[in-house]
This record gives structure tokens, sequence and C-alpha cells, in this order.
């Protein structure tokens, strides 16, 4: 028996997973219904302005790429796992299909902070 | 608590399969008297001795420690010695052999496929120099003994076997017990054998066909914990994968 | 094949219980699975950021339609949605975290209640930082 590759997933998906279940829902709870009803929080919270200066400081920038990039590996880890346990035969395609959306959407935040510049 | 002597009568059913004439199973449904004290599996000899000769199903000990009598009651996996007919009254029970096994007959399953799993793990001590009798005992400390105890306590009852659906998805997957006992023995002081074992461990039917559903430490009757045992062994398994093991010299060579 | 000959006499013909429907069969299972779904709804609210960051990139125009898309009905549903999913993945991913330890002489409540108090406290601190201060 070959070794398997999937720690290099697991560690990915265990990433994801501490951080959402650290930010995860008090992300979803500002961006997602505090911002958009006006509730607790500043009205210019997520203002352009301030998410532009936010998006342009290279520690942010970091923390967006983490985020998004460690979310998508996790969710489409589990998924992936999820079809098998629905009994849906997952070989190597649906591997390189699942994995390869988390890569590509990683690639497209680094490529967006880049376009947002410093 | 006061046991009550007084009989009642409950009803079990039971999955019938005989393998010369059924294409697939049905259920027989049995009245059977019984008393506060009396087991599951009493319950299972009563109907084969007063009703139903035909009934086929495994036991031994009558106490919890062989293994043998495994059942699936109402879709729970069970020692059937261990569980009594008391907590399930009024309803009726359902009991069907342990899920995830081929059916031989009735209750009664193949464990083939577990006896190659057990014996690939190599479930003894792995060292590399044979220690000379003269050299004395192997001396254990109380925390050395306890880091294998818990999981040294397993009777291969199969109750973890059929309550994992990884297994049951893909019997290709080592599975909980022997994947448990294959840490009870890395975790040993006295054994040397990592390596030998890190083929089955590192595989994708290793410790990475476990995606940490949990039942099968719930079901446990003697409290292993394949599930702790499985899971903190993805972290060694990934240590070995990105080469921190060799770097830590756990395990020592080959 | 296995080196161990069947037992039985009558050897050959075996049956298998069928897996469809597993999940449905137990609670258990169908914690588990509700567990393994929140990870559509994280999946998907990570596409939310990535295409909020997108129309970032592309003007405050495009950022604001962003922001008003996030407050139509459908968008708050999901949200809600989410949130509780999200929760729910949070509280078991601290629930399980004790059997990826290492064995440890310390009770695994311990270990759950640290992650939950730890993910509580980072929650507020963040809701803090946004109401008085980060610039």
């Amino acid at each position: 028996m070959k070794p398997s590759s999937e720690p290099i997933f697991w560690m990915l998906f265990g990433g994801g997973g501490m951080l959402s279940a650290l930010i995860g829902p008090v992300l979803i709870l500002v961006t997602g219904i505090l911002v958009p009803f006006g509730l607790l929080l500043p009205q210019d919270t997520m203002s352009y302005d301030r998410m532009l200066a936010f998006a342009q400081h290279p520690l942010a920038k970091l923390a967006v790429l983490v985020v998004i990039s460690l979310f998508m590996f996790h969710g489409c880890h589990r998924t992936l796992h999820s079809l098998h346990d629905l009994g849906v035969h997952t070989g190597t395609g649906a591997k390189v299909a699942f994995y390869g959306v988390a890569t590509l959407a990683t690639l497209l935040t680094a490529g967006l902070l880049l376009v947002i510049g410093f | 608590m006061p046991i009550d002597t007084t009989t009642r009568t409950i009803e079990i059913e039971c999955l019938r399969y005989d393998p010369q004439t059924d294409t697939e199973p049905h259920f027989s449904s049995y009245q059977v008297p019984f008393s506060d004290d009396m087991s599951v599996l009493e319950g299972l000899q009563y109907i084969k001795d007063q009703l139903d000769g035909s009934l086929t199903f495994r036991w031994s000990c009558r106490m919890a420690i062989c293994g043998s009598c495994g059942q699936e009651v109402n879709g729970v996996p069970v020692l059937s010695c261990h569980t009594f007919l008391r907590d399930y009254f009024p309803h009726k029970l359902r009991i069907e052999p342990l899920n995830n096994f081929p059916i031989i007959r009735d209750l009664v399953i193949d464990q083939n496929d577990f006896l190659d799993k057990l014996e690939s793990v190599k479930p003894y001590l792995v060292t590399k120099l044979e220690k000379p009798l003269a050299a004395g005992p192997h001396l254990q400390t109380p925390q050395q003994l306890n880091r294998y105890y818990a999981y040294s306590q397993c009777i291969n009852c199969l109750l973890c076997y059929a309550a994992c659906p990884q297994y049951g998805l893909n019997s290709d997957f080592t599975g909980p017990a022997a994947l448990a006992l294959l840490h009870r023995y890395n975790a040993d002081s006295r054994d040397q054998g990592w390596q030998v074992r890190a083929e089955v461990i590192n595989a994708d039917a290793g410790v990475w066909g476990c995606t940490l559903v949990g039942y099968c430490s719930e079901v446990c009757p003697k409290a292993v914990d394949p599930a702790h045992a499985i899971n903190q062994n993805k972290v060694n398994s990934a240590m070995d994968f990105f080469g921190v093991l060799k770097l830590m010299n756990k395990g020592g060579t080959e | 094949m296995s080196r161990y000959r069947s037992t039985a006499k009558t050897a050959a013909r075996t049956y298998m219980q069928p897996m469809a429907g597993w999940w449905t069969k137990n609670p258990y299972f169908v914690r588990y699975m509700v567990r393994e779904g929140s990870a559509l709804l994280l999946t998907a609210y990570a596409l939310v950021l990535l295409v909020g960051l997108w129309r970032l990139s592309q003007g405050a125009a495009a950022f604001d339609a962003w922001r008003a898309a996030l407050a139509s009905p459908l968008s708050v549903v999901f949200h809600a949605v989410g949130l509780v999913m999200v929760v729910y993945h949070s509280y078991t991913w601290f629930d399980v975290m004790p059997k990826t330890a290492p064995d440890q002489p310390i009770d695994p409540k311990l270990i759950t209640g640290g992650g939950i108090a730890a993910a509580v406290a980072v929650s507020v601190l963040i809701l803090a930082a946004l109401l008085w201060g980060a610039p």
C-alpha cells in the first residue's frame, strides 16, 4: 500500500476547520446580517473607502487570502468526502476537480489582492 | 434497584437468513417471557430452546469479555449479553446481525475480513533485538502503561465495525478495532514497530479512511475509544508524511 | 481473499445488507451528515467573500452593488442559514477536537470548553474592534 496523499489536504482542511470554527460565525454575522441590516455596528463599517483601505494593508491582504483559501479547502475536502458518504464514486477526477476549485479560488484571491494594490 | 422477578412478555423480531433457501433475509417474530434479570442473549436462548431451534447466533461467555454475541438491537450495535430486555419493554426488539459484514446465517456474520486486518497491523510487540531472558523483565512505569492500557482492552467484538459507515462504504478501510490495536502497540514503550506498521497506518485505507464519525467510540463496550486512537494518528501519519517524525527520531528505523 | 477459511459449512452464499440511506437510520449519523453539510455553506460563504473582493477591485459603484445584493432577502436567508450551520460546525469541531489531540491526562471537556471559549472570545474581540476603533 502506498502512502496516502491525504495529509496535505487534511492539513488544509484542518486549518480551515479551525479558522472557521473560531471566526466563521462572527464573519457571517457581520458581513451577512449586521452590516446589511445596519445593526449594532457603525454605518461605515463596510463602506467602500474603509474596505479599500483595509484591503490595501499587507497584513489584511494576508488575512483575506488565508480566510478565503482555507475556508475553500476545508469546504471542498469535506464535500468531496460527503459525496463518498452518499455513495457517489469519487476517484482521481473528483479529487482534481474539488481541490482544483479551492486552488483556483486561492489564486483568484491572490490576484485580486494584487490588483487592489498597496 | 430491587430486581423485579415477575414475568412479563416482550416481542423479539429476529432477522432470519438461510443461505440454502433464501435470496434475502426476512424477519420472524417471537413472544418471549422475561424477568428483569434477563439479558437480550438470554431472550435469544429462550427462543432457540423453546420456540425455534433453528435460530442461529454466536455467544460464549455471557459476561461481556469474549466478544462473540454482538448484535444490532433496534439498529444499535450491542453485546447482547450486556443489554437487558427490561430496558426495551414495553416496546419490541428488532435484532439483526452486526452491520457491514456478510451474513452467513440468521444473526451470524462472516468475520474473516476483520481477522485479515487484525493480522495486518502486527498486534504484538515488535522489537529490533530479542532481549535475553537474563537481562530481566521489561520494566514499565505506570505512565508508560497508561499510554496504551485503554486500547489493550479491545475484545474484538466488532461493534465498532458495525458502527462505522466508512467501513460499510469501503471495506478496504482497516477499521476502528484494528487501528486502535495498531496504536496500542505503537504506544507501548517496549515496542519499536512504528516503521513496520507505517505502511498500514499511512495508507488511504489506514487512518485516512476515517472521517471521524465517532460512533465507534460510542458503542464500544470496553471504552477503548478507537476514534481517538485513529485520529491522533492522523497527526502522526501527517508528521511522517512531511518527514517530521524522522527529525524527531521517533519510532526507530526500518 | 481472506486466508481465514469460512467456518460456515454452506460457505458460499452470504448476504450483504445494502448501504443506501445508511445515514437516515441513526440520529447519530444524521448529526454527522449535518456537520459535514455545514461545509457547503462555508464554501458558498467563501465564494461570497471572493466576489466581494472582486467587486472591491472594480471600484466604488461595483462594490456598492455587491453591498446592496447582500441586503437582498435571498442573501439574508442564505447568511442566516449559514450562520446556524457554521455555529454548529464550530461546536462540533471543538467537540471532536479531543479525539485528534494526543493522549493526555486532562479532561477532554476542558479541550472542548477551551476551544468554544476561544471562539467566543475572538468573536467578541472582532465585534468590539469594529464597534470602537479599528481605523
